[in-house]
């Protein structure tokens, strides 16, 4: 195993009596998405804070391309870029100027035109802050986070409060920026951003990481559940299947069927039935958890806005 | 160490400038004071001491404390709205994003005082007869002393929606009890040491000193105490002081 571009071992930060983040531990390796995922207040923000250099834990270790984000804070600039949360700008401040400013502040940086260029902002150079949209906004903040051509960026709730087309516009952006070979942290508390995106995920709880893994792997490790839904006019269906598929949960409403079962093979066992007995059917479609539902399964609820 | 530190002044004054209300309030209320007040009390009486008081010193005080005013809100409104969070997540230095900010209300404060020059020469001919080099540093002194109050009132107040009001309502009161329109010793004993801890207090002195062209050797004791308060303000702001 290759070293980690992010180590963090049992950090723990606390603001008073409110403890942000108990005991959180993860690697982040390098060319990956690394999602934090996790409802309001589980601590991701403050995770991503400490590991940035922004916040000084109360305990734990962190390591950002083998260097210490506090004592290391000046180095480790030049090399990682950041999203805040709900960040602002001037409001008067322009396109061009606010990326004018943020390139003399590091020592190697991208060319600019093409960049803005890239980010769709082009013709908003001349444009004041206040006066752009969300998604510009947000595409501006992933310009300067870009601009000194970081390793490591990290994008904290990139797409909240963003229509679904702004959103798909930043996603194709995020990986974008892997493809440059970048490694990319980010948070988010919306499941398909994360199952859209992320290489890996680790779900975020209550200040502690429940669970770490590919979209894929926590979706088969605990909601190995699969569904199938059909609708059939032929006559004895539920009867045929539970003679075939043995005590698989069969349910029917008029000539629609639902088949639960688990595991990789249920839908190809399903296909299987339908085609050796013959039965006819209008509709077809399966259900698959999705990573929604691995974190409704491992938190006890869903998460909330 | 202090990368940024021109373009960041130089961003930071141009967002100022397209602020018109807040230009006007910072640069153009003093001045309108000014000449409201010399129409009042008569163009001859414009620079008198008493009666009824220095109008110049008075509209040049009016300026530094407008300027701090406007950096008290401008903090407070920067670190509600997460741009010093943003900016600190640069590698620009805690001294260049607040030096950049002194930079400008001291650059603002001239040009204030330059405008209330010229309004003086204009409507109150012979009013405004003083060494204006000598003038300009003691304002800028002034200034800079009440600016590091700024700092502690920005520093210690959470929300913007307060920070301007509260430090017009610390600051004005100051100014009335400076010594300009009636002698400090006229006030009761305690309060009379206690405005000795206000800038504005050796703001006026000084300024009234320089004005009457007695120079700074007479009044090094008035200098002394901004440099004092100035000293005291900025250690405790770098104590207190919040980012977020």
């Amino acid at each position: 195993m290759p070293t980690p571009v992010i180590a963090v071992s049992h950090l723990r930060k606390t603001y008073g009596s409110t403890v942000a983040v108990d005991d959180v531990s993860l690697e982040v390796h390098e060319g990956e998405i690394f999602g934090l995922i996790g409802p309001n207040g589980a601590g991701k923000t403050t995770t991503m804070e400490c590991v940035e250099g922004h916040r000084k834990p109360d305990s734990g270790r962190i390591t950002v391309l083998g260097l210490d984000p506090l004592r290391d804070a000046s180095a480790l600039r030049q090399r990682i870029g950041v999203q805040h949360q709900e960040a602002h700008l001037h409001k008067r401040i322009k396109v061009w100027e606010a990326v004018d400013l943020w390139s003399t502040l590091y020592s190697r940086t991208v060319d600019t035109a093409d960049l803005l260029n890239r980010l769709g902002l082009d013709t908003k150079r001349n444009a004041w802050f206040m006066t752009l949209s969300g998604g510009q906004k947000q595409r501006l903040f992933v310009a300067l986070a870009l601009i000194h051509d970081p390793e490591v960026v990290f994008l904290d709730e990139l797409t909240t409060g963003l229509d679904p087309q702004a959103r798909r516009v930043i996603w194709s952006l995020v990986t974008d920026i892997r493809s440059k070979g970048k490694t990319v942290i980010l948070s988010t508390h919306l499941m398909e951003e994360a199952e859209r995106l992320c290489d890996r995920v680790a779900i975020i709880e209550h200040g502690r990481v429940v669970e770490v893994g590919t979209p894929l792997e926590l979706v088969e490790k605990h909601c190995p559940e699969r569904r199938v839904v059909f609708t059939s006019e032929s006559a004895g269906v539920a009867d045929r299947f539970k003679a075939a598929l043995g005590d698989h949960s069969v349910a029917s409403d008029g000539a629609t069927y639902t088949l639960q079962g688990e595991g990789e093979d249920f839908v190809t066992d399903v296909i299987h039935v339908l085609a050796r007995q013959g039965i006819r059917i209008r509709g077809f479609r399966t259900e698959v958890p999705s990573l929604e539902d691995v974190f409704l399964k491992l938190t006890g609820h869903g998460i909330r806005d | 160490m202090l990368k940024g530190f021109w373009k960041l002044t130089w961003v930071e004054t141009k967002v100022f400038a397209r602020e018109p209300m807040g230009v006007f309030a910072t640069l153009g209320v003093p001045v309108i004071i000014f000449l409201v007040l010399g129409r009042m009390v008569g163009a001859d009486r414009v620079n008198s001491e008493p009666p009824p008081f220095n109008l110049p010193v008075l509209a040049a005080l009016l300026i530094a404390v407008s300027v701090v005013i406007s950096l008290v809100a401008v903090i407070s409104i920067y670190r509600e709205g997460g741009i010093l969070k943003r900016l600190r997540a640069t590698p620009l230095s805690p001294v260049t994003i607040l030096g950049a900010q002194v930079v400008i209300k001291l650059v603002l404060t001239v040009i204030g005082l330059i405008l209330l020059v010229l309004a003086g020469r204009q409507f109150f001919p012979g009013a405004m007869e003083v060494n204006l080099l000598s003038f300009t540093l003691a304002l800028m002194l002034s200034t800079l002393s009440v600016l590091s109050l700024g700092f502690v009132i920005a520093s210690v107040v959470p929300t913007a929606r307060f920070a301007q009001p509260l430090a017009a309502a610390l600051l004005y009161p100051m100014i009335a009890m400076s010594g300009l329109f009636f002698p400090v010793d006229q006030l009761p004993p305690v309060l009379g040491t206690l405005v000795q801890l206000f800038p504005t207090t050796h703001a006026v002195s000084l300024l009234l000193g320089v004005w009457d062209g007695s120079g700074w050797n007479a009044h090094w004791g008035s200098a002394l105490g901004l440099v004092a308060v100035l000293v005291t303000c900025a250690g405790i702001s770098t104590r207190v002081f919040r980012w977020e």
